[in-house]
C-alpha cells in the first residue's frame, strides 16, 4: 500500500492504538492534518497552546497508563512544547510527540518557522528522531512507541520535515521493533533480591519509602501487598501518592520538604530502609549529608540502573521492573522461615505513633478567613476520596497532597520534577479525555491557573466538565513563605495585583462560576460545584493570605530539622 | 550520600554508538548538562561502517565514573560503554607540532624528535612539522623537552585506546 507520509504516520497511530492526539496545526503539518481529517480513529483536541497540548497528552498517560501523544508545528509549536516535555520528562511519563519541520532542503538555511528541534529538546527528551526519508518513517515511529513506554519512560520525539510528509512510500508497519542500541532490564538479580529480603527481615526499624516509579510500572498492589505482609510502616512521595493507600494505619503520610513530621522522622531514623520506584532527590531528603550521617542499610529498586547510588549510596541495588522484584521477594518472604522482628517492631510503631500524635497537619479550624487546607478537606470529603485531583506548583499542590487522601494510583496528577505552573488545567484535560465519566479536579491557585487559563477554551469545545478548585491567596504563595522564612519578610514581587474576576473570566467561557469567602460557604458550593455534571465550574476560594505550609524542612536542611508551625519561626 | 572524599582520576571510557547524525552530540551534551570533564574525545567509524568508536577521557571520583557510565549507556544511540582502568589497555595519541627551526635548532630539534621517535612530516628553512604517537604523558614530555618559545602550533587528537590482549569491545 503506497501513502504519504502524513497518511503513514496517521496509520502508524492507528496501529498504536492511540484515542487521542492533543495538538495544534501549522506550516509544516499540514499534509498530517489533512491525513487527520480524512479519518476518523485518532480524534484530536485543538488545544489553545502547545504546552497545554504536551500536558494534556502528559496527564492522559499518567491517568491511563498509556501513552500519550501530541502534535505541533514546527519553530514556535516546538518551542511552546519544550516546557511541556521537560514536565513529562522528569516525571518519566510516556509520550510521543510528533513535530513538524520545515522540508529538508530548508533545513539549516533559517527557513520560515525554523528551529533545530532535535537539539533543543535533546536533554528533555529520551530519545528523539528526524526523519529525513520517508521509507523510514514507519518504522521510526514504531521505534518511538516502543522507547516512550519500555524500561524507564520518558518522551520520545519524531520531527517530520514537510517534504517527507508529502512524499510516497510503501506503508506496512512492523509488528515489533528490536535495537541493539536498547535492551532495558527487567528481571531484577535474584541473588540481591534474596539479600534484600534478608535484610528486611533483619530489621527493627524497618521503613518502606515508595516513589512515582511505583505507579509507573504499575505495581502498587504488589507494593501494598508486600508492606501489609511485612506491618512495617509505608511513605510515599509526592509523585508515589496513592501507591500506597493513604487512608491504611500503616501509611505514614507524604515525606521530604513538606512531608508530615512522622513520615521525615521514620526516614531519617529507620535502620533497613526499603526504596522503591524513587531516587532520593532534594525535595524528598534534604541534606544528604545529615540524612547519611544516621547509620542504615538501603535497598533500592529501579528500573533505572543511574537512579541508583546517584545522591545516596545504597547497599543492595535492585535493577528491574517493579512488579516482578516486588512478587518474587514475596516468594522469598513464603519461604522464609524468618519473621520480622515483631517485639522491635511494636517498639518502632511506638515511637511512630508518637511522633503521629503531634499532629503536624493540625491547622486553625476556627478561622473566620477561608484556610486552603480545609478547602482541600472538604474536596475530599464531597468527592468521597475518588476524584481525579491535578494540581499547578506552589503552595495549593502542597496542601493538596498532604490534605487528599488518595488510596489508588494515577489519581493525583501534578508536575513533581520541573514543578511547571500551569500544569494543572491542561492535565485534567488530558485526565478528563481518558476517563470521560470521572470526576476530575484541578487544585490551582491564581497565580498557576493564569499560566494555561486560555483552555477554558478547549474545555468548553470539548464539553471536558473539569472543576477548579481556584486558591486564591493573592501572592505567589510558596515564593511568599519562602521570602517570609528566608528573606527576612521581604516580598519581591511576589504580590499580584489586578486579578482578573474569575467568576466573569469562567463565564464568559461559557462556564460556570463561583467565588467563596466564608468558611462556612466551601462545603456547599462544592457540593453544589459536583453536582453540575456536565460543567465546568470555577471556584474562587479567597484564602488566608498569610497561611504558610507546614511541616517545612528548608532547603539544604536534614530531614528531621523540621519548622511544624508558625510558632517556629 | 556519595563521599567525593576519595580521589579523582583520571578514566578513559570506550564507547561504541551508532553512526549516527546527532549521537555525538547526545554524548557530548550529557557531558555538559550533568557537570562531568572531559579533557578529550575522539570518534570515527568502525571497520562496520554502522557503528562508532569514541574514546572519553575524563576524570572523577569512582563513583562520579560510575555514574557517568550509567548516564551514558542509558543514552539510545549508545550500543556499550567501558571503562578501559577496569583492565589492562594501550593508548596513544597523535600530535602535530610545528615548531621554530634556525640554524643550531635544527639539529637539536631533529635528535629530539628521535628520541621521542617522531618523525619530521614537512620542512621550511625555518620550521619543522613534526609527528609524534604516544601516550599523553609522552607527548607532554616532548613538549617540555624542547624550548617553549619554539613551539610555533600544536594539534593534538587526544587519546584512543584499546584493551590489552584478546579482551574485545564489540557488538
Amino acid at each position: 500500500m503506497r501513502l504519504s507520509g502524513a497518511e503513514i504516520t496517521i496509520q502508524c497511530l492507528q496501529e498504536e492504538g492511540v484515542e487521542f492526539v492533543f495538538g495544534y496545526p501549522g506550516g509544516a503539518v499540514l499534509y498530517i492534518y489533512d491525513a487527520l481529517f480524512s479519518q476518523d480513529k485518532v480524534r484530536h483536541i485543538l488545544v489553545r497552546h502547545e504546552q497545554a497540548a504536551l500536558h494534556a497528552a502528559d496527564a492522559y498517560a499518567r491517568a491511563s497508563g498509556r501513552c500519550g501523544v501530541a502534535l505541533v508545528t514546527s519553530g514556535p509549536g516546538v518551542t511552546n512544547a519544550v516546557t511541556g516535555i521537560a514536565t513529562a520528562y522528569m516525571d518519566s511519563i510516556p509520550m510521543v510527540i510528533i513535530s513538524g519541520q520545515v522540508p529538508t532542503p530548508a533545513i539549516g538555511l533559517d527557513a520560515f518557522q525554523e528551529v533545530d528541534t532535535v537539539g533543543i529538546t535533546r536533554p528533555c527528551v529520551k530519545h528523539n528522531f528526524l526523519v529525513k526519508n520517508v521509507d523510514d518513517l514507519a518504522v521510526t515511529i514504531k521505534k518511538a512507541f516502543y522507547v516512550a513506554m519500555s524500561g524507564r519512560p520518558g518522551p520520545v520525539l519524531v520531527d517530520i520535515p514537510k517534504d517527507v510528509s508529502q512524499h510516497m512510500a510503501e506503508f506496512s508497519y512492523p509488528k515489533s521493533v528490536t535495537m541493539r542500541s536498547y535492551n532495558p532490564v527487567t528481571k531484577g538479580h535474584s541473588g540481591q533480591i534474596k539479600k534484600a529480603v534478608q535484610m528486611l527481615l533483619e530489621a527493627k526499624r524497618p521503613m518502606i519509602y515508595a516513589g512515582g516509579g511505583v505507579i509507573l510500572g504499575n505495581g502498587s498492589e504488589q507494593l501494598t501487598r508486600l508492606v501489609k505482609r511485612l506491618g512495617y510502616p509505608c511513605t510515599n512521595t509526592l509523585m508515589g501518592l496513592g501507591a500506597y493507600p493513604a487512608t491504611d494505619p500503616q501509611f505514614v503520610g507524604m515525606l521530604g520538604m513538606h512531608g508530615t513530621y512522622e513520615a521525615n522522622l521514620a526516614m531519617q531514623n529507620c535502620d533497613v530502609l526499603l526504596a522503591i520506584g524513587a531516587r532520593f532527590d532534594d525535595r524528598v531528603i534534604g541534606n544528604p549529608e545529615h540524612f547519611c550521617s544516621q547509620e542504615r542499610r538501603i535497598v533500592h529498586v529501579d528500573i533505572d540502573p543511574s537512579s541508583i547510588s546517584k545522591r545516596v549510596r545504597v547497599d543492595v541495588p535492585i535493577v528491574g521492573n517493579i512488579v516482578d522484584v516486588l512478587d518474587e521477594m514475596q516468594k522469598h518472604l513464603d519461604a522464609s522461615e524468618v519473621k520480622p522482628d515483631a517485639v522491635a517492631l511494636k517498639d518502632w510503631w511506638k515511637q511512630i505513633d508518637a511522633w503521629r500524635a503531634r499532629d503536624c497537619l493540625k491547622y486553625d479550624r476556627n478561622s473566620p478567613i477561608i484556610k486552603p487546607q480545609y478547602v482541600v478537606e472538604k474536596l475530599y470529603e464531597v468527592t468521597h476520596g475518588d476524584a481525579i485531583i491535578t494540581s499547578d506548583v506552589g503552595q495549593h499542590q502542597m496542601w493538596a497532597a498532604q490534605y487528599y487522601k488518595f488510596d489508588k494510583p494515577r489519581r493525583w496528577l501534578n508536575s513533581g520534577g520541573l514543578g511547571t505552573m500551569g500544569f494543572g488545567l491542561p492535565a485534567a484535560m488530558g485526565a478528563q479525555m481518558a476517563f470521560p465519566d470521572a470526576t476530575v479536579a484541578c487544585v490551582t491557585g491564581e497565580a498557576s491557573i493564569q499560566m494555561c487559563i486560555q483552555e477554558l477554551s478547549t474545555c468548553k469545545q470539548y464539553h471536558l466538565p473539569v472543576k477548579i478548585v481556584n486558591l486564591n491567596n493573592r501572592y505567589l504563595g510558596m515564593v511568599r513563605q519562602w521570602q517570609q522564612i528566608l528573606h527576612g519578610n521581604r516580598y519581591s514581587e511576589s504580590y499580584m495585583d489586578a486579578l482578573p474576576d474569575f467568576v466573569k473570566l469562567a463565564e464568559s467561557y461559557g462556564h460556570v462560576g463561583f467565588k467563596i469567602e466564608n468558611p462556612a460557604d466551601v462545603e456547599p458550593i462544592l457540593r453544589e460545584a459536583f453536582a453540575l455534571k456536565d460543567r465546568v465550574v470555577f471556584m474562587d476560594f479567597i484564602t488566608d493570605q498569610t497561611e504558610n505550609v507546614f511541616p517545612m524542612v528548608k532547603a539544604g536542611k536534614g530531614l528531621s530539622e523540621m519548622l511544624l508551625g508558625s510558632e517556629d519561626l | 550520600m556519595i563521599m567525593e572524599n576519595n580521589t579523582s582520576m583520571r578514566h578513559i571510557l570506550s564507547l561504541l554508538l551508532e553512526n549516527e547524525s546527532g549521537a555525538l552530540s547526545r554524548v557530548a551534551g550529557l557531558f555538559s548538562a550533568r557537570g562531568y570533564n572531559i579533557e578529550s574525545l575522539t570518534v570515527a567509524p568502525t571497520e562496520d561502517p554502522t557503528l562508532s568508536r569514541m574514546t572519553i577521557v575524563t576524570s572523577g571520583s569512582q563513583e562520579v565514573i560510575e555514574q557517568i557510565t550509567k548516564q551514558v549507556n542509558k543514552l539510545i544511540d549508545v550500543v556499550k560503554v567501558f571503562d578501559l582502568n577496569e583492565g589492562r589497555y594501550i593508548e596513544r595519541e597523535l600530535m602535530l607540532v610545528k615548531v621554530r627551526a634556525e640554524g643550531s635548532e635544527r639539529e637539536e630539534l631533529k635528535r629530539t624528535a628521535d628520541i621521542f621517535r617522531g618523525r619530521v612530516i614537512d620542512v621550511t628553512d625555518r620550521t619543522y612539522t613534526i609527528e609524534l604517537t604516544g601516550p599523553r604523558d609522552k607527548l607532554d614530555a616532548f613538549l617540555e623537552a624542547i624550548d617553549r618559545s619554539q613551539i610555533l602550533e600544536t594539534v593534538r587528537t587526544g587519546a584512543s585506546g584499546i584493551g590489552r590482549g584478546e579482551w574485545i569491545l564489540r557488538v
